[in-house]
């Protein structure tokens, strides 16, 4: 009797191990109902050690069924032979139970920061160990590839210009589209190329996916590649993501292991393979001309377009250049289907856009949304708003070739089309946020001078332009301008956009331009009244203590490394300007706003009046 | 490591890979650890150095994970305790002695210590 449905129950239950407890007698417990029983040959007790269920135990566990038992008696024993053992049954009584305690705490999907994201391109982030390929076949890994495999070419190109999906490198071209192009482009070898170059200051999207979730840009870069007829593929990665590039190396590794990657791909005919190159600290390498150039072998530099890379690209061969995100996002359109990737944002810019939260907010990190949320529910809802009681001042978006948009844009629906008729771009998801102690001119000069640092030099508006445009905004932050310069920063400006070769030179000026247009009277303040009313451009203010707001805490007084304050407790505090140098110490001290800057005085100062 | 002849095999591995999953975590406690790079700059390896070591002071089983940016990274190093498949429970800027203090009562004792919890993942994360 025992023994006539043996066979079975055995598959599941091989093995008894009593965890935490062995010296409460279960192992002899178990040894001896076992041995009572006849299993002793077919099913083994062994005592582990404790696996962390403290309270809970002593725990045992029927492997390879997975069925833990908890607070188990030696009591319980003959049941759990009787019943799991051989009838394969659970003893529901004995289950684990999650304590009251646990189902008080909230799930992330009800945080602030979480509610509102949908996460795609993100969704195995900080789930899966992105060094186990498994973890990645449990999450519906690699079947987007198997699916796309067993349908045509063109359907795969359809199923993505259905979706929608606009590049999310910045541009928002339709990503269906380009694979089209270089589907039909006749030439061969074709080559399928991720831009993974991520040089915005502020932006680790990209880094990100490429850290957590490798296998998403590997098996969309697969898709891509069979969609436009490419057996080969690089993956051009920055040098300064050494942890993105290791996890790289070892994902491939693993998918060549299954055979996903290399020849004859799930026995369908399809040969695809890809290989790394490292950036060498070039920004401009980003641009998709000057990064085919870069995996060529030859200096970073664009060329004019076109022949756009889908017709003549790496080795004047028909090549798609997608950003990290767009590939990490093709999986799940191809599984899911474009329907489903439509009825998420807009109309217009289909999905979900992911962005780095930076700068003066006090949730930073990482999020996924869909397109169309507004920048104010990203910034106050999901980002909790401005630390230490500051006031929102403007939002950079687009990184070092975005633009600033002030509080007055906060209800702009976050889109490509939307972004742009704003006065700012998209970009790759690099969003910076600054409060009332920023410095629009000081902002626009720290972007400027990155990019005119980063520009390559080939073509005469961005190289010298850059350089005349970043002297003018020194000029100012200085205060020796005069009001011809704010027409010579449009006319520059306008030189650097319609004739620079590439989007580095066109777009140096997108973060002046959009500075000046929505805070321009703090230009003027620069330049007629050699005042910077932030209190950042040295030389250009002196700071000065409210009397109804100053409490007499003396904070600032502690702070300052100049004993360059004075005053009794609970009485008004005073700044002496022939000490002051203008360190800001005072400024991050109080709590009560109470230190302001103002237009300079006459007499003597330590930082001499402009 | 045999390679995969069809979509099929696929499948199949794909299926065993979840059900394996399923009865490992479904009987034991997996403590994840957010080593993006956001987390390491937090202080990431510090956190799990001193997760595996107080694991094999008390001699506690456990599996330990690394995985990447969730995303909070305000809340860097985060550290998720998973026990027998229930969704796992998140602990926030987590140095080493509190990693120490989590290990003791949460796994020891089985109280989670709540002010330090950011929230549970929901299992279709």
């Amino acid at each position: 009797m025992d023994r006539a449905n043996m066979n079975d129950a055995t598959t599941l239950v091989s093995e008894i191990l009593v965890s935490g407890g062995a010296g409460n007698g279960l192992l002899e417990a178990f040894t001896g109902e076992l041995t009572r029983r006849g299993l002793t040959d077919h099913v083994r007790v062994a005592s582990a050690s404790s696996r962390g269920f403290g309270a809970s135990e002593p725990a045992v566990i029927a492997q390879p069924a997975g069925i833990l038992y908890c607070r188990v008696a030696a009591a319980d024993v003959a049941e759990i032979v009787e019943e799991t053992v051989l009838n394969g049954r659970v003893i529901e009584r004995l289950r684990y139970s999650e304590p009251e305690i646990h189902r008080a705490l909230p799930f992330y999907d009800s945080l602030p920061f979480y509610s509102k994201q949908v996460r795609i391109a993100l969704r195995n982030c900080g789930i899966i160990d992105p060094e186990r390929i498994e973890a990645y076949f449990a999450r519906d890994g690699y079947q987007g590839l198997g699916k796309a495999l067993a349908m045509s070419a063109d359907d795969v190109i359809g199923i993505m210009k259905d979706s929608g999906l606009r590049g999310r490198g910045g541009a928002g071209f339709s990503t269906g589209l380009k694979w089209e192009f270089a589907r039909r482009s006749r030439a061969m070898p074709k080559y399928v190329i991720c831009n993974a170059d991520e040089g915005d200051p502020g932006a680790f999207m990209d880094r990100s996916i490429l850290e957590g979730d490798p296998h998403s840009v590997i098996e969309g870069m697969a898709i891509a590649g069979y969609a436009i007829g490419a057996s080969e593929g690089f993956i051009y990665c920055r040098a300064e993501y050494p942890l993105a590039i290791a996890r790289l190396k070892s994902a491939m590794a693993q998918a060549r292991e299954y055979g996903l990657l290399g020849e004859n791909i799930l026995n369908s005919g399809f040969t695809f393979d890809l290989a790394l190159k490292e950036g060498a600290g070039a920004f401009v390498c980003g641009e998709e001309m000057a990064l085919i150039a870069s995996v060529e072998g030859r200096r970073g530099e664009p060329r004019p377009k076109p022949p756009f890379p889908a017709v003549a690209g790496l080795w004047q061969k028909p090549t798609v250049v997608n950003n990290v995100k767009s590939y990490g996002m093709t999986p799940q359109i191809i599984l899911k289907g474009p329907e489903w990737f439509r009825a998420i944002g807009t109309r217009g810019s289909p999905g979900t856009a992911v962005f780095a939260l930076t700068g003066k907010i006090k949730n930073t990190g990482l999020i996924e949304v869909p397109m169309g949320i507004t920048l104010r529910e990203i910034i106050f809802d999901i980002g909790g708003g401005i630390p230490k009681k500051k006031r929102f001042k403007a939002v950079q978006t687009g990184g070092p070739l975005g633009g600033c948009l002030p509080a007055s844009a906060l209800d702009t629906p976050v889109d490509f089309d939307s972004l742009t008729a704003a006065g700012a771009t998209m970009g790759s998801g690099g969003m910076i946020v600054v409060d009332q102690d920023t410095c629009m001119v000081e902002f626009a000069k720290y972007f400027l001078t990155f990019a005119t640092a980063e520009s390559c030099g080939k073509c005469v508006p961005c190289r010298i332009g850059g350089q005349r445009l970043l002297e003018v905004l020194t000029r100012i932050t200085e205060g020796v301008s005069s009001p011809a310069d704010l027409d010579e920063i449009e006319r520059i400006s306008r030189n650097m956009r319609e004739a620079s070769l590439c989007a580095l030179g066109q777009l140096t000026p997108g973060p002046v331009m959009s500075a000046l247009r929505f805070f321009r009277q703090e230009y003027e303040a620069h330049i007629h009244d050699k005042f910077c009313p932030a209190g950042v451009c040295k030389g250009l203010f002196d700071y000065f203590i409210l009397e109804d707001k100053c409490k007499g805490c003396g904070l600032c007084k502690k702070a300052c490394p100049q004993d360059a304050i004075s005053g009794e407790r609970k009485g008004l505090h005073v700044i002496d300007l022939l000490k002051c140098i203008q360190c800001d110490a005072c400024v991050e001290a109080c709590n009560l706003d109470a230190v302001i800057a103002q237009p300079r005085s006459k007499g003597v100062h330590a930082i001499p009046v402009a | 490591m045999a390679k995969l002849q069809s979509v099929e095999e696929l499948a199949h591995v794909s299926n065993a890979a979840r059900n394996a999953l399923a009865a490992q975590r479904g009987t034991s406690t997996t403590i994840y650890v957010g080593m993006g790079t956001c987390g390491i700059a937090a202080g990431a390896r510090d956190t799990l150095r001193a997760i595996t070591a107080e694991l094999a002071r008390l001699q506690i089983e456990a599996d330990v994970e690394g995985v990447g940016c969730i995303g909070i990274c305000v809340k860097e190093p985060l550290v998720d305790i998973q026990q027998a498949g229930q969704p796992r429970i998140s602990y926030g800027n987590v140095t080493l002695e509190m990693a120490t203090r989590i290990i003791e009562e949460h796994l020891v004792k089985g109280q989670p210590v709540t002010k330090w919890i950011v929230g549970r993942v929901p299992t279709h994360y």
